[in-house]
């Protein structure tokens, strides 16, 4: 029952909205919409793990073993939840920027969030790639219609990757699918599949692509940055908040559990991979002087640390990856919401025309200050219970070269706040230019957003062990597999 | 039997028609009311009334799914024709004679559905050609119309001969025309069917423009008047590939291990020709030509692959392709300027126009909660389900994903570029079919079994 809400909700209004007249309605509908979905998804919060109302199934296609099955499992609580907070901030924080066709843009926002809650909730393969996609094709359109100057180029080239990604994917999907022991795209007899080393590997690098690209890992992240600044600020918090964190999941739900000897094995490839894209990505931060620019790299940093983590495949590790997709996606969308606020009302991006916000605008830079702070991972937020726990997991993690991954991990998260608190020293602190003196502090909007985001991270940051145990059984049982291999095949 | 007859009734009839009639809007009214009428026979005759009943001594068998397919084009034409009859009165001055020429050509579609016998083959995909030389050529004072029609029967004429000619050494080695016994023989084939078989491919090969004997297929499908080239592309390939399964699953199933490393180089060949061309082109029309390559790229996966999913993959996947091509044509004709330019700004101008043309192209590009993905995943499936060749698959997705840059450039014109693309003529009727069409390749999107349902039951 929830699970079907929390697709048709944002489904329905979103279709509704394309034939709305007045655009004050639209906004008030699309607000209304997300809120809805949001309070479904508590409700669901408060039922027990494998509740009737947290699961559904309906035949769909019975020739081709496929049923359109949904359900809440612990993760996909979690990521749910993270989708319909995201959304309300997004509007609210957002409510006073005008877009030409409003109609049409909050209906394919609003689709957008009926796709990646489908991702989030599909429990069979050929329902996940439907939604995988269907989350993708609003985004093409938005990013496309309301973006920056070089909208059309970049994002083709960020859909034409994702979709490549994705095409691959359905093929390790069918490879799989084909030695199903019954010919069936449900999720349980998908884990119950025996495949050979080679075929494994195969399935492995298929599926892993999709989901490299989506998050994006060092050498395909190329898209990511282009598309972070071309496409308008709402739907790349939607990108960065939400959508990136489709890859992991992938990961977590699709790929380690399915090819679990594959997952084992090239760990030692894949984690080097993600770390290199730690660094680049720290570096060029650190040269940014657009402000989208340095959170597009950071998000990638940060992305790169959640890949690493996933590929410890122990529980403290894997536990860090998911309460970190959490505070990820709502630290970064306070970012977000900051540097919208500030090109709206200043009309630059960048860092060095900006300065002494802290005396115009005291409340906006409070704010910023303690996004930026949970951002590098500071004790008493978010981040900090994430990334301690991934640190702590790739530390007890059985590769050799765990302390290489440590130190060069640890080396990002240093340049993670030289970037960081040079940005709001440059922006927050320094000398009141012209561009600045002029503007208005935020209003009450920004103000209940913001202020849910920094109650959010102390909350997550002081207390994470509800958080901690909604995943809890899931990466029980995932890492039992690991640890079955481990005993195996030692590395 | 009952839409064969009626076809070809229908065919005089709108010769007649055509100089009877003053009025064209009556003539026009006419062949959609023919059209209507063969598909409630046909539907009709799925439930087992049959009017019409002769004795083909075996040679025509209308089982599920010739009628089935039938009943497919029969819906396209309709709803071909609601969109675009009014565009052929612009060809020239003979409307009459086109509409019995699409009826003729669905005569021969019937047989070529229906066919248990070569000759009946034969005879099928003559009629299918012979009407389509003349609607190539129809546009009489255009030079490359002109130019097309003699380029389209030369070659058409040449392939037919290759087809006969395998026919001839089929029936030499095996002694009959029946497609059942051509796969009846004890030990190893003898040479001289594997010969006929390879001829055959090769004329079928040309007829559904398949790489390496496609060549005709752009200057023919540019050339054409673009009303006619919507139905060659779209109703006509179809045919001819259904046709071509048929064949290969009837005759020369047992014949597998011959022929099937040939038809995938073939099938990858036309997908990479197909695509990778259709990227470099300028106009709309030639590149939807090159499109139609390489949709038949995917539907030769099915030949390929020649199990039970392929069977019922490729009537989704010629309904779905179908569908999308014609609304795509349909709302090409009305366009001034055939160039991706010219859709710049569509969708400032025609909004519904151009939500539905961009269905119909994610459509064709495989985008889920489209026909045209389910098709190409009931393509790749079945491909898959052979266990051998998976570079073919692998290759034919990377294709899929080049086809995502030219469909979407025609996206990108009509939403995200400054323009002022205005079509001509639209007409209340016009728009709504579109609607309808649209409505229906989302609906084979998400429910496929509305239409293979009918295959088994």
């Amino acid at each position: 029952m929830i699970p079907v809400l929390l697709i048709l909700i944002p489904l329905l209004t979103g279709l509704a909205a394309f034939f709305m007249k007045n655009e004050k309605s639209v906004r008030s509908w699309a607000l209304l919409s997300s809120i809805m979905t949001m309070v479904v998804s508590l409700l669901g919060l408060t039922l027990l793990k494998e509740d009737k109302y947290l699961q559904h199934q309906s035949d769909w296609l019975p020739a081709l073993g496929s049923s359109f099955s949904v359900k809440l499992d612990g993760m996909g609580q979690l990521l749910c939840l993270l989708n319909a907070v995201v959304y309300p901030l997004i509007f609210l924080a957002t409510w006073n920027t005008s877009y030409k066709k409003a109609r049409n843009f909050f209906a394919l926002m609003l689709l957008a969030q009926a796709g990646l809650m489908g991702v989030f909730l599909a429990m069979d393969a050929l329902v996940f790639y439907f939604f995988w996609e269907l989350a993708l094709i609003p985004m093409y359109f938005l990013c496309s219609q309301w973006g920056g100057e070089k909208r059309i180029q970049v994002t083709f080239k960020f859909f034409i990757y994702t979709f490549i990604g994705s095409l691959f994917m359905l093929i390790g999907i069918l490879f799989v699918y084909a030695h199903t022991e019954d010919r069936s795209f449900d999720i349980a007899a998908f884990y119950k599949v025996v495949l050979s080393g080679k075929q494994q590997n195969l399935v492995f690098w298929l599926m892993f692509v999709a989901f490299a690209i989506k998050m994006p890992i060092f050498p395909l992240h190329t898209w990511q940055p282009d598309t972070y600044e071309q496409a308008p600020t709402a739907t790349t918090m939607v990108l960065s908040g939400v959508m990136v964190k489709m890859g992991v999941f992938g990961m977590v739900r699709w790929l380690f559990p399915v090819v679990t000897g594959a997952s084992y094995q090239w760990g030692d490839f894949i984690t080097p991979l993600a770390i290199i894209g730690m660094i680049y990505a720290s570096l060029i931060a650190l040269r940014q002087d657009d402000l989208k620019r340095l959170v597009a790299y950071s998000s990638i940093a940060h992305i790169g640390l959640l890949c690493a983590g996933m590929f410890t495949q122990n529980t403290i590790g894997v536990q860090g990856v998911m309460i970190q997709m959490f505070s990820h996606g709502i630290n970064i969308i306070g970012l977000w919401i900051v540097v919208e606020w500030i090109e709206r009302n200043t009309g630059t991006r960048k860092i060095s025309e900006l300065g002494g916000l802290a005396q115009t605008a005291p409340v906006l830079s409070f704010f910023l200050v303690i996004i930026a702070l949970a951002n590098i991972a500071l004790p008493l937020t978010n981040a900090f219970v994430g990334e301690f726990l991934i640190f702590n997991g790739i530390l007890s993690s059985f590769t050799k070269y765990y302390v290489w991954f440590t130190v060069m991990a640890g080396i990002c998260i240093i340049l993670g706040a030289v970037y960081i608190l040079g940005m709001i020293r440059k922006v927050a602190y320094g000398n009141v230019n012209e561009i600045t003196a002029r503007v208005v502090d935020i209003k009450f909007n920004e103000k209940l957003a913001l202020g849910i985001i920094v109650v959010v991270i102390l909350w997550v940051g002081i207390y994470p062990q509800p958080m901690l145990n909604l995943t809890s059984d899931l990466t029980d049982s995932l890492i039992n597999k690991f640890e079955v291999l481990r005993h195996v095949v030692p590395k | 039997m009952n839409a064969l007859i009626l076809s070809a009734v229908f065919g005089v009839i709108m010769m007649f028609s055509g100089i009877m009639l003053k009025q064209k809007s009556i003539v026009r009214n006419v062949a959609i009311a023919g059209i209507f009428l063969l598909l409630l026979v046909n539907i009709l005759e799925m439930g087992g009334t049959v009017f019409f009943r002769f004795d083909s001594k075996g040679m025509i068998v209308f089982d599920r799914f010739a009628l089935l397919f039938n009943t497919i084009v029969f819906i396209s034409t309709l709803l071909y024709l609601l969109l675009s009859a009014r565009d052929m009165e612009k060809v020239g001055i003979n409307y009459g004679e086109y509409l019995a020429l699409i009826f003729f050509i669905l005569c021969g579609i019937t047989l070529t559905s229906s066919f248990k016998s070569l000759l009946i083959l034969f005879l099928g995909i003559e009629i299918i050609s012979i009407p389509l030389y003349i609607l190539t050529g129809s546009d009489k004072r255009n030079l490359k119309s002109n130019e097309a029609s003699l380029k389209y029967f030369l070659l058409g004429a040449f392939s037919t001969g290759l087809l006969l000619m395998g026919i001839a050494l089929i029936y030499g080695a095996q002694g009959s025309f029946d497609t059942g016994k051509i796969s009846l023989f004890n030990g190893l084939p003898s040479p001289l069917l594997v010969a006929g078989m390879m001829l055959l491919l090769f004329s079928m090969s040309f007829k559904a423009s398949i790489a390496p004997f496609h060549f005709w297929t752009p200057d023919v499908y540019d050339g054409a008047p673009t009303v006619f080239t919507s139905f060659m592309a779209t109703i006509v390939k179809a045919a001819v590939f259904i046709a071509f399964i048929r064949l290969f699953d009837e005759a020369f199933g047992v014949l597998q291990l011959k022929w099937q490393l040939l038809v995938a180089i073939f099938t990858a060949a036309t997908l990479f020709i197909g695509n990778i061309t259709a990227v470099f082109q300028q106009s709309v029309k030639r590149m939807l030509a090159y499109s139609s390559i390489a949709q038949a790229g995917f539907m030769m996966l099915s030949l390929f692959a020649m199990n039970a999913d392929a069977k019922e993959g490729l009537l989704l996947y010629v309904t779905a392709y179908s569908f999308a091509t014609i609304g795509i044509f349909a709302v090409l004709i009305k366009m001034k300027d055939y160039t991706f330019d010219g859709f710049n700004g569509f969708a400032k101008h025609q909004p519904l126009l151009a939500a539905t043309t961009t269905i119909f192209l994610l459509s064709l590009a495989g985008i889920p909660l489209t026909g045209g993905f389910l098709s190409k995943f009931y393509m790749l499936k079945a491909a898959m389900g052979t266990g051998k060749h998976l570079w073919l698959v692998i290759f034919a997705i990377l294709m899929a994903a080049v086809s995502v840059y030219y469909y979407f450039r025609i996206i990108q014109a009509m939403y995200f570029k400054e323009g002022d693309a205005q079509p001509v003529d639209i007409t209340p009727v016009f728009k709504w079919t579109l609607v309808v069409l649209a409505a229906l390749v989302i609906l084979l999107g998400i429910f496929p079994n509305l239409l293979l349902n009918w295959y088994y039951f």
